[in-house]
């Protein structure tokens, strides 16, 4: 926008763009720039050329070896005291890692991480000051930790300077609370890392046993090796076990089965079988099994567990708010405060691009409010002076002042957190297939030991009683069958990763092969934001005047006049002067001796064009008037774009699945979204976050499993209010509202697909539960007539294990490459230029 | 054959050993960023040491985040 805020970096002035004839690549940014006067590095903006400047008299020039034009363009100017508020001792004490009084860590997201180039000047952070110490960078969360010294630098300082070298620090609602979460848990690690110790130790003091070395060397040899293995075990059974402890104890309390029980069952009876067998002398135990089990079992467990940590799943309105506002005091001085610190009747100062924090009214200068993100309406709002502005809308056009009329946490957008759906923590892990199955499993295997048992004590053979009884139970330890589900969901989440679906865990599969209902977003979803369907009523423009109207609508970044520049495609640069943009209304420039207007009649009208047929042209939004030397021209109808494929999508839903519509948009394209659905479809138009929430609810109450997908914070209550919430996304680690499962946009027409790769890799969790069933016939044969020996053992459970495990995985490897879901291009989401977060 | 006696414990120290640097590794947090180092060895430092923290070296603490 043209309209004040003229910045550091903001490009060049258009005259200049279209007249320079040689283009060369900022040195800095890569931005193209005019060339240098003398031979030398070429900058596009003063920004550029500052921090190049600062990072070669530092010592810092490697930066520009590492990689091509590494940097950001600085974004705004260095306003003095942008960052102050992050010295108030409340906002400080919760946003900082760690402090000890002399030294801090900080961690901030940076969002401009991009290369390697950014992980090497980040961490030689210390050299552009003295009071900084060692800083990390963590590239796949584009965060760095900073370290440094109390005395000499204050936090604000801090961010400061990574904002002066182009990290500006994205500061949020949500970073004031402490975060961390990791991938998987240390503790796994170290359970691993210990039960594979011991298995690999007493694998190697069983093996003398199995291969009969005893008739050498004489028992003592197999006492020894017994009481080190029992010695070894200790470990395993006290902390690598510990998580099966706590989930039985737990299942117990809450008299629900599931799969740790048997674990924990056969864990016990293995330990108590072997300790009795050791400290008797009868035998050596099942050591080497045991560690071997839970060693394949935590292997299972960090599978699974790998989430991707570059995303966020639990995201709420504190994500997309601000840290911090500007505040205007009495004495008319603009201030950035906290949020936290906003009361009611602050009178706050927003320029374009900024959010409005919390329902305010507009007091002064003209707003352009865009609530696609939070309503789904697609055409940014022009409100009066005096109107009411809800949370969450992006102002598009200049500098506004507004008073805030409620608390942050109470606004239109945010009450949404308070319906109860956010309230009740969801309890995912229980209806899964594995602990359905493990429900039945139980029974039948207590019941077949109590059997065997019985059967051997009835005969008279009291040891052989207790023999059988803890063989079955060590047998039928549903090893295969415990890694059957997460091999298979873990194998089939990785798959779809690589396809740009991400879930938030593996359990998803299992609810998505359970959906019947798929319910869509309209705005942003099946229409993409950056697309235009545009359809010029009037005389066919010829190519001189295609190449003026692009020029002019080029120059603007309204969505409006983007889409028809994209749409009037590639054309001849031409210089355009005299420019005039009034936000929401239209747009004015010559072009050589060409006079351009664009924008609604008014504008047209304003700037002493007729504006044509008006009747014709109708009262319909989206409409560009055009006006060319002060006749009218024609109108551009611009309606968003459906993404490709779309049209398709309902037809190819698997058989059974109903496909609806909800949009917070206008009905105005009722008739186009009906042809799309088809007839049975249920569609409505304008519904609030709540709305969506509860037609979702309803649907649930009817006995469907929902799947809802959409984009806006407007759907976060659908989403979360569904079986399975799929947050669509532009640009993957872009902001999206919680879900279990964020998609690329690309992947949006592939829906059906994903359900039916869900469907199948639910099957080859079934699939495996047979052979592992198939394992535990032959093992419990020989553990019924209590003759099930160590060697037996020791054999089958990793056998079973391993051919699960490649049977689950390599099953679902082959159906996903069968899937029409294709992999996404290989653009290495890691070198991806980073995401902005402000700009879902 | 009592050469064996030596040898078990022997290896078990030896294994120990490597459980022992295992446990190092995951407590300094080794296992948790897996993105970033494989970039970070691609920046030649040309020698300039890794700085010491301003004032204290209260960073090693594995109770950190």
């Amino acid at each position: 926008m043209f309209s004040g805020t003229t910045t550091l970096s903001e490009p060049l002035p258009v005259t200049d763009r279209a007249a320079a004839p040689a283009r060369v690549a900022c040195q800095h940014c890569g931005t193209p720039c005019p060339p240098p006067a003398p031979e030398g590095p070429a900058f596009c903006c003063a920004g550029c050329r500052m921090v190049f400047e600062l990072l070669q008299d530092n010592g810092l020039g490697q930066f520009y070896a590492l990689h091509q034009a590494p940097g950001r363009r600085v974004e705004r100017h260095p306003e003095a005291g942008r960052f102050d508020y992050l010295d108030d001792p409340t906002v400080r004490d919760r946003l900082v890692d760690f402090t000890d009084g002399r030294t801090t860590r900080v961690t901030f997201h940076l969002p401009a991480i991009h290369c390697v180039a950014c992980v090497w000047l980040l961490e030689n952070l210390f050299r552009l000051h003295p009071g900084i110490g060692r800083t990390r960078v963590d590239f796949t969360r584009r965060e760095a930790a900073v370290e440094f010294a109390d005395d000499r630098l204050k936090l604000s300082e801090v961010a400061a300077l990574l904002d002066s070298i182009g990290y500006p620090p994205d500061l949020r609602l949500a970073h004031l609370d402490g975060r961390g979460r990791r991938p998987v848990p240390r503790r796994l690690w170290l359970q691993v890392g210990v039960a594979g110790f011991v298995f690999g130790n007493t694998m190697l003091f069983s093996l003398p046993q199995y291969f009969g070395l005893d008739a050498l060397d004489g028992p003592a040899f197999r006492r020894l090796f017994g009481a080190m293995s029992l010695l070894l075990s200790l470990p395993v059974l006290l902390y690598s076990a510990g998580d099966y402890w706590r989930s039985t104890w737990l299942s117990f309390r809450r008299r629900r089965m599931t799969m740790d029980v048997p674990i924990a069952l056969g864990i016990a009876a293995i330990f108590l079988q072997s300790t009795w067998e050791v400290l008797s002398g009868t035998g050596e135990g099942y050591f080497d099994t045991l560690a071997g089990l839970l060693f394949f079992l935590l292997c299972g467990r960090v599978f699974q567990q790998r989430t991707y940590d570059r995303l966020a799943f639990d995201r709420d309105y504190r994500d997309f708010f601000p840290l911090a506002v500007q505040r205007v005091g009495p004495d008319g001085r603009a201030e950035r405060v906290a949020l936290a610190q906003l009361g009611v009747g602050d009178r706050l100062r927003l320029q374009h691009g900024d959010l409005v924090p919390a329902d305010a009214r507009l007091e002064t200068g003209e707003a352009v409010m865009d609530y696609s993100f939070v309503t789904g309406e697609a055409e940014p709002v022009v409100p009066a002076c005096g109107a009411r502005l809800h949370a969450g809308g992006r102002q598009l056009g200049g500098l506004v002042e507004v008073t805030t009329l409620k608390p942050v946490s109470q606004g239109y957008l945010t009450s949404l957190w308070n319906q109860d759906a956010f309230r009740k923590q969801r309890d995912d892990t229980f209806n899964t297939l594995t602990n359905h199955y493990s429900r039945r499993f139980t029974w039948l295997v207590l019941g077949i030991a109590l059997a065997a048992g019985a059967f051997w004590a009835t005969s008279g053979q009291t040891g052989r009683a207790l023999h059988s009884f803890t063989g079955v139970l060590i047998v039928a330890c549903p090893c295969a069958l415990a890694l059957a589900a997460p091999f298979t969901l873990g194998a089939a989440q990785r798959l779809l990763a690589r396809r740009g679906v991400f879930l938030r865990n593996g359990e998803v599969v299992e609810s998505l092969a359970r959906v019947d209902a798929v319910v869509f977003d309209k705005t942003g979803t099946l229409t993409a934001p950056h697309t235009a369907e545009v359809v010029f009523h009037g005389a066919p423009l010829d190519g001189a005047e295609r190449a003026v109207v692009a020029a002019v609508a080029g120059a603007s970044s309204h969505p409006l006049a983007r889409g028809i520049a994209a749409d009037l495609g590639e054309n001849p640069p031409v210089a355009v002067d005299n420019f005039a943009e009034r936000a929401g209304r239209g747009l004015a420039a010559t072009v050589g001796c060409r006079r351009v207007v664009l924008g609604s009649a008014a504008w047209l009208r304003e700037h002493g064009s007729s504006a044509g047929d008006e009747t014709r042209a109708g009262a319909a939004a989206g409409l560009v008037h055009l006006a060319l030397d002060g006749t009218w021209r024609g109108a551009f109808a611009v309606r968003a774009g459906l993404r490709p494929r779309t049209e398709r999508l309902v037809e190819e839903l698997p058989p059974g699945v109903t496909a609806d519509l909800l949009s917070g948009d206008q009905p105005r394209e009722r008739e186009r979204f009906a042809a799309l659905f088809g007839p049975a479809a249920d569609l409505r138009f304008g519904c609030s976050p709540l709305e969506k929430l509860e037609r979702i609810r309803g649907l649930q109450q009817g006995g469907r499993t929902v799947m809802m997908v959409g984009d806006g914070l407007n759907d976060a209550g659908a989403l979360r209010q569904a079986d399975v919430g799929v947050a669509v996304v532009e640009e993957v680690g872009a902001f999206s509202p919680a879900s279990d499962v964020i998609l690329d946009a690309r992947q949006v027409p592939q829906t059906p697909a994903l359900l039916r790769f869900a469907r199948q890799a639910a099957g080859v969790v079934r699939a495996g539960f047979v052979v592992s069933a198939l394992y535990n016939v032959i093992g419990l044969s020989f553990a019924v007539t209590g003759r099930l020996s160590p060697v037996v053992c020791a054999i089958l459970m990793p056998v079973s294990s391993v051919t699960v495990v490649a049977f689950a995985t390599g099953l679902t490897g082959w159906l996903a490459r069968r899937s029409p879901l294709a992999p996404l291009p290989m653009t290495n989401a890691d070198q991806s230029p980073p995401t902005d977060v402000s700009r879902p | 054959m009592s050469v064996i006696l030596i040898l078990i414990p022997l290896s078990l120290l030896v294994a120990g050993g490597f459980l022992g640097a295992f446990v190092w590794a995951v407590r300094r947090g080794q296992f948790e960023d897996t993105g970033t180092p494989p970039l970070r060895m691609l920046a030649d430092d040309e020698g300039t040491p890794r700085p010491t923290p301003p004032t204290t070296r209260s960073s090693r603490s594995t109770h950190e985040h």
